[in-house]
């Protein structure tokens, strides 16, 4: 399915940056990805392997693993239109 | 977890390469980061590479790698040739590789981050194989494909910070900026040891030079050091180390000719020292340096024979031609060739492959065949030469250098001031005349022993050099079919003198036989006069008898004549008074 979205949200603990960018993915899914998209949440305190296998180096890192290709978006998402040009959403209305 | 306080002020890592250490005084700051510096393409990253495997291999400290730009497999690709076995070291743990790959086409960013994902990855790969040493090449990676500055500047300034508090040594690579040390200013923020790596081409000649620009609370080599990358590695070349502290030997060795042996007061030259051996073309140079290196061999020392213009075969087989055999000591491993183009790289490499051959092959002799094939600007070529001379000197080695010269006026600009730096100065002249050239030898100098000052003709022989004695007389120095015309001239010019003397001889014997014979006429002479004077004074004597018995019977038969006076005369008297009568009577 091309719309169906699946996403990454890499952090580190429970830091100012990673509770915005959390809030900030929730509110962006809700509001443009309704029913197509799955997040998972990935704290590297706890895997820190993974930030050596899934490239990752700054936090927070949204990666859009689906569609391809992959995308990564760096930071808190605060700046919603940045968000939505990195991961290719359309906006199909206002929110 | 690191516990590890940073105890003992200064430590240093050495980085196992050779002269860095040398240069760093040991090494770089242990437990702190330092910057390596310079553009494009001059080893930031195999020094980095170096650092990490020779502390994995030589130091037991495991290192972590962590590339921005280059891949692990290329990496390990790159570095193999060197014999780096990467892909082993990191199956042991003690070396890991984490690339971390910087896609600037897939990133956005958008609010406020940092840079906490490249802290834990590095964390972990620290842990996993309890990384002492960690190089990062380069962060301006992140410079390059970010675009938040202020953002990457603070999270440099925490990542230094927390380098040092994981008390690893970290080496962080940084490209050359335009007006400063990195383009990005990563100098701002490691502060304790930066190294400048230069890669200039000169003369169409690259050379690489290393410049430690500060090292924070330890003394360190101040100058441009060459340093070299080949299949070898890198290597440093530090001038620092080069001094005047040679040691001095009193020990005098043959430079394989006899007769110069002979010309120089010692009877060789002292080892350790060094002769020039000047000359032009084909008089000779490289089978003086051969006969000196068939010498040291014979004597059962190893000899390195650094070859510009000949290789090793041809070499060989062309002082074979005058009777000295190298390849036996080539098969015995005393000698050694080492043949590099001049032209084939820059200076540095040269002196760097050279003091690592010496160091490898631990020689008591070397040839350098000739110092004048290095071209460039003089300067450099002096540096050059000066700085081979400092390296063979304090080793100890006993070297031989040629020089060609054009000719004989342009000796003061062919040898680049370098006789001046030599003990023993052998100057080849090709002398000519009467429709010849011929070879002469004179010592221009030769400190610490007195020498001949005779310019002496040799020849090169099917059993190697001879000296012969140039023919000295009034005209001046004879050589060749000269000397050889002179000297039979000589010869005829002796029989003749020997002959003439002969001739005076016998001359003054026959003159002086003539007037013993004289001598001995006037002598006979003499002898017949007495004799006569002899005859006449008896037949006087006689005749005066005779008288005297004569009047003697006449006054005896007159008888009346005679008176008192004849008779007063007693005949007593008659023989005392010969002579008064015979001279009466000669006197009539």
């Amino acid at each position: 399915m091309d719309d169906q979205y699946n996403l990454r949200l890499y952090v580190a603990g429970q830091t100012p940056k990673s509770l915005a960018a959390i809030a900030n993915l929730k509110w962006l899914c809700d509001s443009y990805l309704p029913g197509r998209h799955s997040v998972e949440i990935i704290d590297l305190i706890d895997e820190p392997q993974l930030a050596i296998t899934d490239q990752i180096f700054a936090l927070p890192t949204l990666v859009r693993r689906l569609p391809k290709p992959i995308k990564r978006i760096i930071g808190d998402l605060s700046k919603m239109e940045r968000v939505l040009v990195g991961l290719d959403i359309e906006v199909r209305s206002a929110p | 977890m690191e516990a590890e306080q940073p105890a003992p002020r200064l430590a240093k890592a050495p980085t196992g390469i050779p002269g860095l250490d040398e240069v760093l005084l040991g090494g770089v700051p242990a437990g702190r980061p330092t910057l390596i510096c310079g553009s494009a393409g001059c080893g930031k990253t195999l020094l980095g590479m170096t650092f990490l495997v020779n502390g994995a291999t030589q130091f037991g400290e495991p290192g972590l790698f962590v590339s921005f730009e280059e891949t692990p497999q290329d990496l390990a690709e790159n570095v193999a040739s060197l014999g780096f076995d990467v892909p082993g070291l990191i199956a042991a743990n003690k070396l890991a590789i984490d690339h971390i790959r910087i896609e600037r086409s897939e990133i956005e960013e958008s609010g406020d981050y940092d840079l906490e994902g490249l802290f834990v990855r590095l964390g972990y790969a620290i842990d996993r194989i309890g990384a002492r040493r960690v190089v990062l090449d380069t962060l301006e990676a992140l410079f390059a494909n970010l675009s938040n500055q202020a953002i990457l500047r603070a999270e440099l300034h925490r990542l230094f910070g927390w380098l040092k508090e994981r008390g690893v040594t970290a080496v962080i690579t940084g490209e050359r900026g335009e007006s400063t040390l990195t383009r990005y200013g990563l100098e701002e923020y490691i502060s304790d040891c930066v190294i400048l790596l230069d890669n200039r081409v000169e003369d169409q000649v690259t050379t690489r030079r290393l410049r430690i620009v500060k090292f924070r609370g330890s003394a360190h080599g101040t100058n441009e050091y060459p340093f070299l990358l080949d299949d070898q590695g890198i290597t440093v070349v530090p001038l620092s180390s080069a001094g005047l502290g040679h040691q001095v030997s009193d020990g005098v060795v043959s430079t394989g000719v006899a007769g110069l042996d002979a010309m120089l007061g010692l009877g060789g030259i002292y080892r350790g020292s060094s002769i020039l051996i000047s000359g032009v073309p084909g008089s000779g140079k490289t089978i003086l340096g051969a006969s000196f290196a068939a010498a040291a061999c014979t004597r059962g020392e190893r000899c390195m024979f650094f070859s510009f213009e000949e290789s090793a075969e041809l070499l060989v087989r062309n002082v074979a031609s005058v009777g000295i055999d190298l390849q036996q000591h080539v098969k015995s491993g005393l000698l050694r060739f080492e043949t590099k183009r001049p032209t084939a790289f820059g200076f540095e490499m040269h002196l760097a492959h050279m003091q690592r051959e010496l160091d490898r092959f631990q020689p008591s002799a070397v040839i350098v065949d000739p110092v004048t094939s290095f071209r460039g600007p003089d300067s450099e070529v002096h540096a050059l030469l000066l700085r081979m001379m400092d390296i063979l000197k304090t080793r100890g080695i006993t070297t031989v250098f040629t020089s060609l010269t054009s000719s004989e006026e342009r000796v003061a600009q062919s040898d680049f001031g370098l006789s001046s730096l030599m003990d023993t100065w052998i100057f080849l002249v090709d002398i000519e005349s009467n429709g010849e050239r011929n070879r002469g030898l004179y010592a221009l100098k030769s400190r610490g022993m007195s020498h001949s000052n005779q310019i002496r003709e040799y020849l090169l022989t099917s059993d190697g050099v001879r000296l012969v004695k140039a023919y000295l007389g009034v005209a001046g120095v004879l050589m060749g079919s000269a000397r050889l015309a002179k000297e039979a001239q000589e010869r005829v010019d002796t029989q003749q003198q020997r002959e003439e003397v002969e001739r005076v001889r016998r001359d003054i014997a026959s003159r002086r036989a003539a007037t013993e014979r004289q001598i001995a006429e006037l002598q006979t002479e003499i002898a017949r006069q007495d004799a006569e004077a002899a005859r006449l004074i008896a037949q006087e004597e006689c005749r005066e008898m005779v008288l005297e018995t004569d009047r003697a019977a006449m006054g005896a038969s007159r008888g009346v004549h005679g008176n008192g006076k004849d008779k007063s005369s007693p005949p007593s008297q008659i023989p005392s008074n010969p002579r008064a009568s015979a001279s009466s009577v000669s006197g009539t």
